[in-house]
């Protein structure tokens, strides 16, 4: 164990990137006031929803995971104005499946439905509407915060509006959230008036983003072609219909990603076609028409546990924002890093960031534009390239999200966030994280 | 059920928590919520409880009987108390409630009685036959009674689950066996349309159980299970 990294046997709570792999005790919680645990566990303890981030951010070695999953009560609802109030296990599936046949949809939401909205929070999740609406924290109206003291009390912006701040985006560490209460926005059917365009190179990438004039946009972009083919890739932009239609509850998924694909069947060559295919999928320069919100926002949840796909090694995630200012160049580097290194699979989106202020003290968005992949774990090789992709985005003024990496050293983190340490004052003395003992200098990085 | 708009009594030991899975059944969509806090173990409060539960809803169309304990079975194995309080919960309790019920119901003319057992009823095993003997005690009762007022016209649902992931097993390692309770719940909900008798949850359960009990008792015997 120790900083291998890969314990001899499967830990009971794996991140989404199955890396590092740490062990833990995991304790269930099923009611609100499970929390403080009647029995001391004697370690440090971190609240987990469904292990949906990527790298050490919802791990702690030989610590305690309180997973919330249980706590899944909606607790009120206010058809007029779109309030829910759930506890904090409640997963984003959850809230589509009640709200949609009601006429409401999530204010915010990332790629996957299977996160919780207490991880929403402590994430600070963002979607394809980043540039109109922001985090997810912008939507949040108050939570029940508890700390390992026993202490309980409500945040928002109004009561105790600094742990309110340091909650949203504080990656669990600063309490157990127990209910949140937030706003759904009103739609009248299930489907999005879809359009994509194919785009050749950056600039043909910002140009669109700037006429953009969609609720959602957010880019597939290749990241393996190289010449002629560099950074092409699809414009997808999205807007709810607004003719009335369907609104009823999205079905389960039926496919189920069956075992770890070996090592070797990702690869330059099997990456290169599934990136051409992808491109071609769409015939035409441009496509319009109606789609289903299932598939314009959560394509990879067709398939559960598809992060087998990387094998049992697992991935690395990588997602950075760099300033407007620097954005072209400095994107131009890291697309050019990533494509010479041939380890980029075919799951990459690129999107502009927009202004408007995210609430939380430690929330990964700022103004400009954002790139999003991940890399199947190749060692020394995938690791310098996110370190090398690390350094490119410190040079530019931009920074990484904790809730996707795995990677990061102190030096980068501290320079990313330089309010850390104001942060580190509301970390619950209890709490700890793999993550946070990483990026604090109290735990070597894992090779 | 919240969805069609049903109205609830809800009866457990803990305010607080009831509280909550009234909220979220009023959020889903309940027309009324009443809850009411009692130990099922003392079986003397069974009837005026049951009267209160007909009188705030209007009359029952379903009871859902999900209590129990799993016990220490190496305690329950020294000391004949822990043992009864084991029976008193998961079996006396229950017996006391089912006969309540089946004689309401049964006047009535129409209802359902549905009854979380056990796959743990199904054959006694050294490592938890106290709570496997509560079970099965449980399931031969539901059996006879079941015999009895299925002629009037009310079903006697026999829910045997196996693993699942609720505070009673939240101490024993997770294996590919465990279902979550929403999945019990649709097996549940799917097994009162059909009107069924007895359902395994997840159906993969009588599988199981048809094997162990197949074991010829000389094998069994010398088996650590």
């Amino acid at each position: 164990m120790g900083n291998s990294g890969t314990p001899a046997s499967t830990p009971r709570f794996e991140s989404w990137g199955r890396y590092p792999r740490l062990q833990a005790d995991v304790v269930p919680l099923h009611w609100t006031g499970d929390f403080p645990l009647q029995h001391a566990p004697g370690t440090m303890q971190l609240p987990v929803g469904l292990g949906r981030s990527y790298g050490d951010v919802c791990l702690l070695e030989n610590g305690t995971l309180l997973q919330t999953a249980g706590m899944d009560r909606l607790l009120h609802f206010d058809p007029a104005t779109g309030m829910l109030r759930c506890e904090a296990g409640v997963t984003l599936q959850q809230i589509l499946d009640f709200a949609v046949p009601r006429g409401y949809f999530l204010p915010v939401t990332p790629g996957t439905k299977y996160v919780t909205v207490g991880g929403a929070v402590a994430n600070d999740i963002h979607g394809k509407n980043h540039h109109v609406a922001g985090t997810f924290g912008r939507h949040v109206i108050r939570f029940e915060l508890v700390r390992s003291d026993g202490t309980r009390f409500v945040c928002s912006p109004i009561e105790n509006p600094s742990w309110f701040a340091a909650t949203i985006g504080g990656m669990g560490l600063t309490g157990l959230i127990t209910w949140v209460e937030i706003h759904l926005r009103p739609i009248v059917s299930r489907k999005i008036e879809y359009r994509g365009d194919k785009f050749h190179g950056i600039d043909e990438f910002f140009a669109l983003s700037q006429s953009a004039t969609s609720e959602y946009t957010v880019a597939w972009i290749d990241c393996v072609s190289t010449g002629r083919n560099f950074a092409r890739g699809i414009f997808m932009q999205g807007d709810h219909s607004e003719t009335a239609g369907p609104l009823t509850k999205s079905k389960e998924p039926k496919l189920t990603f069956p075992f770890n694909l070996p090592e070797f069947a990702l690869n330059r060559f099997s990456m290169a076609a599934f990136n051409s295919l992808y491109f071609h999928k769409q015939l035409s320069r441009q496509k319009i028409g109606p789609v289903d919100y299932e598939s314009f926002f959560y394509p990879l949840d067709a398939v559960l546990h598809w992060n087998r796909m990387y094998g049992k090694q697992g991935l690395l995630q990588f997602q950075n924002v760099l300033p407007h200012e620097s954005g072209r160049e400095g994107m131009i580097q890291i697309l050019k890093a990533i494509t010479k290194s041939g380890l980029a699979s075919f799951l990459a989106v690129i999107k502009f960031f927009g202004d408007v202020p995210s609430v939380g003290m430690m929330s990964f968005p700022k103004p400009g534009p954002m790139l999003a992949l991940d890399f199947p774990i190749r060692r020394e090789v995938s690791f310098d390239l996110v370190d090398r992709l690390a350094r490119i985005t410190l040079d530019h003024g931009g920074r990484m999200y904790s809730a996707k990496d795995a990677r990061m050293t102190p030096e980068q983190f501290q320079a990313f966030y330089p309010q850390w340490q104001e942060f580190a004052r509301y970390v619950d003395p209890g709490f700890d994280s793999a993550f946070w003992q990483r990026v604090t200098g109290r735990r070597p990085l894992v090779g | 059920m919240a969805e069609q708009h049903a109205a609830f009594l809800l009866v457990g030991r803990n305010a607080q928590k009831l509280a909550a899975v009234r909220d979220d059944l009023l959020t889903r969509g309940a027309s009324a919520v009443t809850t009411f806090v009692a130990d099922l173990d003392d079986t003397s409060a069974h009837p005026a409880m049951l009267a209160q539960a007909v009188s705030a809803l209007g009359g029952l169309d379903l009871a859902f009987l999900a209590h129990g304990v799993l016990g220490d079975q190496p305690q329950a194995e020294k000391d004949y108390a822990v043992a009864e309080a084991i029976l008193q919960t998961n079996f006396l309790s229950a017996i006391s409630l089912v006969t309540w019920l089946a004689n309401y119901f049964e006047a009535e003319r129409h209802g359902t009685i549905v009854v979380i057992s056990s796959v743990a009823g199904d054959r006694g095993r050294k490592s938890n036959y106290v709570y496997g003997a509560s079970k099965g005690g449980l399931n031969i009762f539901l059996d006879g009674v079941r015999n009895r007022i299925d002629r009037a016209g009310v079903q006697v649902l026999t829910v045997k689950p196996g693993f699942v992931a609720t505070p009673m097993t939240a101490h024993l390692p997770r294996s590919p066996l465990f279902a979550e309770p929403g999945q019990i719940a649709k097996h549940i909900q799917r097994a009162i349309g059909k009107r069924k008798d007895v359902v395994y949850a997840p159906p993969f359960w009588a599988v199981i159980m048809l094997v162990v009990r197949s074991i010829p008792r000389r094998i069994f015997k010398r088996m650590n299970l």
